[in-house]
């Protein structure tokens, strides 16, 4: 960064992605969203095992959309989107995962 | 007409405490002073101008701990009207309605009105000097975020007087915070109040983790910057992920209040225990969050009154960035007493315990940077230096605390009381206060005064300890918190009256505080070197107070503590003063928006308490109006040009070639 700009970064880094992988991250979003509404409307499966398809389909639709959409891979290094994705989902699961463990074994909540 | 209007005034407002008539008083005297010096003095553009539309990140600072300063006195006052109750047994001077009030408003005012603008104003006066950068990164974004914090605490402060204040202790558990048991607007004041302010604290949080990893000048790689950036960086990580927690959870709140759920209630599948599990989960974090920046402070001012190089650069910065990723992890301490069972008690006493380890190794690091130092005692350093014992025993009684099996006993007793006071008002008030004192000349342009300076000091720490080391022993005596009253019977009379004298001691160290920047304003030495300490890093290579383009030529940072560095050069005549080429500046421009922004939002926030949609639907309409203006706005930035930096330099007694 040679010259620097009071605008930080937010316009330094111009080529995001280019207009085909912006219409395949489309199609692409738009498949994983169209799989669990066939799902419910036909009836595939038993209503358990169908919420496999769901959370199958929102966790592609998540990574399509940091690839094709946050840029997760054209990132120069050092990658702090990277970074902050990987601390954010830990904290993410941290939060799930205390909470049901605190909340299973509340006395209080019986 | 007339009677519904009274009927309509008697809810509206609140009524019927003399001391609130008072306050009424004087909040409409004040807002009549203001406004007529503005008009007499013909002040209003130069007041828009200069202070309410800036996206000077210095500007928005001083703003910034001008109403922590604000809310420093409310929250004070707060204390001693608490500690006035508590003097002696059987009081009659609050109620035990009122008491509930102000211990929630001082909670709430102290943590998120006082201790984190305070906060944000030194980040933003102080982070960009010292890495060599003209602005944050994102100037508006920084700009919307005052707004926002400042609507929120108006908001929540209004509640004193409108309405009625919210009265379920500082978080606001449930049930007693749902609609069912607390049916008045105080508690719908706290949830819009912390909301609009929050979310200008996550975007505040945004801007410096961008600004830092981003903007910093060229050559400084991130192990050579300053350690009090380094503060604000780990302390913006966890604000970045705790802030989103909280808004979640108040949001469950207000649609449990507003629109009838179940999520924190008692019937209806709702579960109270649920908000405390979530609230702690930001409330944690929070308290390391402002604690972080203040062990900053302390890094910077030991190197420089110690002259010496900050000892264990490395492991200071890892103890920062652990203690903020470890914050995540211990927030069940704050409520062992639920009862889920020996497993969970245990592993959050674990790692509560572990967050002593890096809170120790900075503390060696302090006292290793001293150790064969050439220390001078200046109001900072003594500041720092009495802060260390007094957060040691803060930090140790955490530890006891932390005893899952222990806490039985202690749990909201006074021992946790004193624990916390003593943990933020040694750490996180005094680290501030001792920032202020180091950095005054360089926000302002000269020194306050040493003499009242160590007065200062010496009451507000004489003050402290006379105010909390009783209490612990209380707490043990078995004194609950949030008590409003008790017997003769109790034997608890002779140590509240010492912490009461205490509270007194500590509210004149404030006035003191006033009269020191009163009196260094009225005999004011002007600091021409920009260098008044000798200090260390980036910030003070330039003019006092910085000119609103901060550096006029982009420093080349070579090694950590580079101006000092470069002032030992300078001496050896090792570096000869280059000739330099001025290039035009690239600025961002004032903007109207945040404070406009920022007002429909109280509209909406206000709105939505009263339930007037009448008013909270066209405040959101204009929220999203001004999104709208402003992302249609492409005149965001200007150049400097190099007469007027030539010029500004000149004025500032810097003759550039």
């Amino acid at each position: 960064m040679s010259k620097q700009s009071v605008q930080g970064t937010a316009d330094q880094h111009g080529g995001h992605g280019s207009l085909k992988s912006y219409v395949i991250g489309f199609v692409l979003s738009l498949v994983f969203t169209i799989i669990p509404i066939l799902a419910l409307e036909n009836g595939w499966l038993d209503s358990d095992k169908r919420i496999i398809i769901y959370l199958t389909a929102a966790l592609f639709q998540f990574i399509v959309q940091l690839f094709f959409f946050m840029h997760l891979k054209e990132e120069d290094k050092p990658r702090y989107n990277l970074m902050s994705l990987l601390l954010g989902l830990f904290i993410v699961f941290l939060i799930v995962i205390g909470s049901i463990w605190i909340m299973m074994y509340n006395m209080v909540a019986l | 007409m007339w009677e519904s209007v009274k009927e309509f005034a008697s809810e509206f407002f609140v009524t019927g405490d003399p001391l609130i008539y008072g306050a009424d008083v004087s909040i409409v005297l004040s807002m009549i002073a203001i406004v007529s010096v503005l008009t007499y003095f013909k002040k209003w553009g130069w007041l828009w101008r200069e202070w309410l539309t800036t996206v000077d990140h210095k500007k928005i600072g001083i703003m910034y701990i001008l109403a922590s300063v604000l809310m420093l006195f409310r929250g004070g006052v707060d204390a001693l009207l608490m500690r006035a109750q508590l003097v002696m047994p059987e009081m009659q001077f609050l109620s035990g309605d009122h008491y509930n009030q102000i211990f929630t408003t001082h909670g709430v005012i102290m943590i998120l009105f006082m201790a984190m603008p305070l906060m944000f104003g030194l980040f933003n006066v102080i982070v960009p000097l010292q890495l060599g950068a003209r602005d944050v990164a994102f100037p508006f974004l920084n700009s919307l975020s005052f707004w926002l914090f400042f609507s929120g605490a108006m908001l929540f402060n209004l509640s004193f007087v409108i309405g009625g204040s919210p009265d379920a202790g500082w978080l606001a558990y449930p049930p007693y915070s749902e609609l069912a048991f607390n049916p008045g607007p105080g508690q719908d004041f706290y949830i819009w109040g912390i909301q609009i302010s929050g979310i200008g604290s996550l975007m505040t949080g945004i801007n410096f983790i961008v600004t830092i990893l981003k903007v910093r000048a060229p050559g400084m790689t991130l192990m050579k910057m300053p350690m009090f950036s380094w503060s604000v960086l780990s302390s913006c990580i966890a604000i970045v992920f705790a802030f989103p927690i909280l808004t979640v959870t108040l949001a469950l709140l207000f649609i449990d209040r507003y629109l009838g759920g179940h999520f924190f209630t008692l019937d209806g599948g709702g579960n109270p225990m649920m908000y405390i599990n979530l609230i702690w989960m930001w409330g944690h974090p929070e308290v390391y969050i402002i604690v972080l920046p203040a062990f900053g402070i302390f890094s910077e001012i030991v190197a420089t009154f110690s002259r010496k190089k900050l000892f264990g650069y490395k492991s200071m910065v890892f103890a920062m960035i652990i203690i903020s990723v470890l914050s995540f992890l211990v927030w069940a301490h704050h409520f062992f007493t639920m009862g889920s069972g020996a497993d969970v008690n245990a592993f959050f006493a674990v790692t509560t315990m572990l967050i002593a380890i890096p809170t120790g190794v900075k503390v060696f690091n302090w006292l290793f940077t001293m150790f064969r130092g050439k220390i001078t005692f200046e109001t900072p350093m003594l500041w720092t230096v009495g802060i260390i014992p007094n957060f040691v025993i803060g930090g140790m009684t955490g530890v006891l605390l932390s005893v899952a099996p222990a806490d039985f006993q202690y749990h909201n007793s006074y021992f946790l009381v004193a624990h916390f006071h003593q943990v933020i008002i040694a750490g996180v008030v005094f680290g501030f206060f001792a920032g202020l004192y180091y950095w005054w000349p360089k926000i302002f342009g000269f020194k306050l005064n040493e003499r009242i300076g160590r007065w200062a000091f010496w009451l507000w720490n004489i003050g402290f300890y006379l105010c909390f080391m009783p209490q612990y022993a209380l707490g043990l005596m078995g004194m609950t918190r949030r008590l409003y009253s008790y017997g003769w019977d109790k034997g608890w009379f002779e140590m509240n009256l010492v912490s009461t004298i205490g509270a007194v001691i500590m509210g004149a160290a404030f006035l003191v505080q006033i009269w020191d920047i009163a009196h260094s304003l009225k005999h004011m030495k002007k600091d021409t070197t920009g260098d008044p300490w000798d200090a260390r890093t980036l910030e003070w290579s330039i003019p006092s107070p910085a000119p609103f383009y901060n550096f006029a030529v982009m420093p080349q940072v070579t090694s950590q503590d580079d101006w000092h560095e470069r002032k030992l050069r300078i001496e050896q005549g090792l570096e000869k003063p280059e000739k330099v080429e001025l290039e035009p500046i690239h600025m961002p421009k004032n903007s109207g928006i945040p404070i406009v922004m920022s007002m429909f939002w109280f509209f909406v926030g206000f709105g939505l308490i009263f339930d007037w949609l009448w008013m909270a639907v066209p405040g959101f309409i204009g929220v999203i109006a001004c999104m709208v203006v402003h992302s249609f706005n492409y005149d965001t930035d200007y150049y400097v040009t190099v007469e007027e930096i030539k010029r500004t330099e000149a004025a500032a007694g810097r003759v550039i070639t």
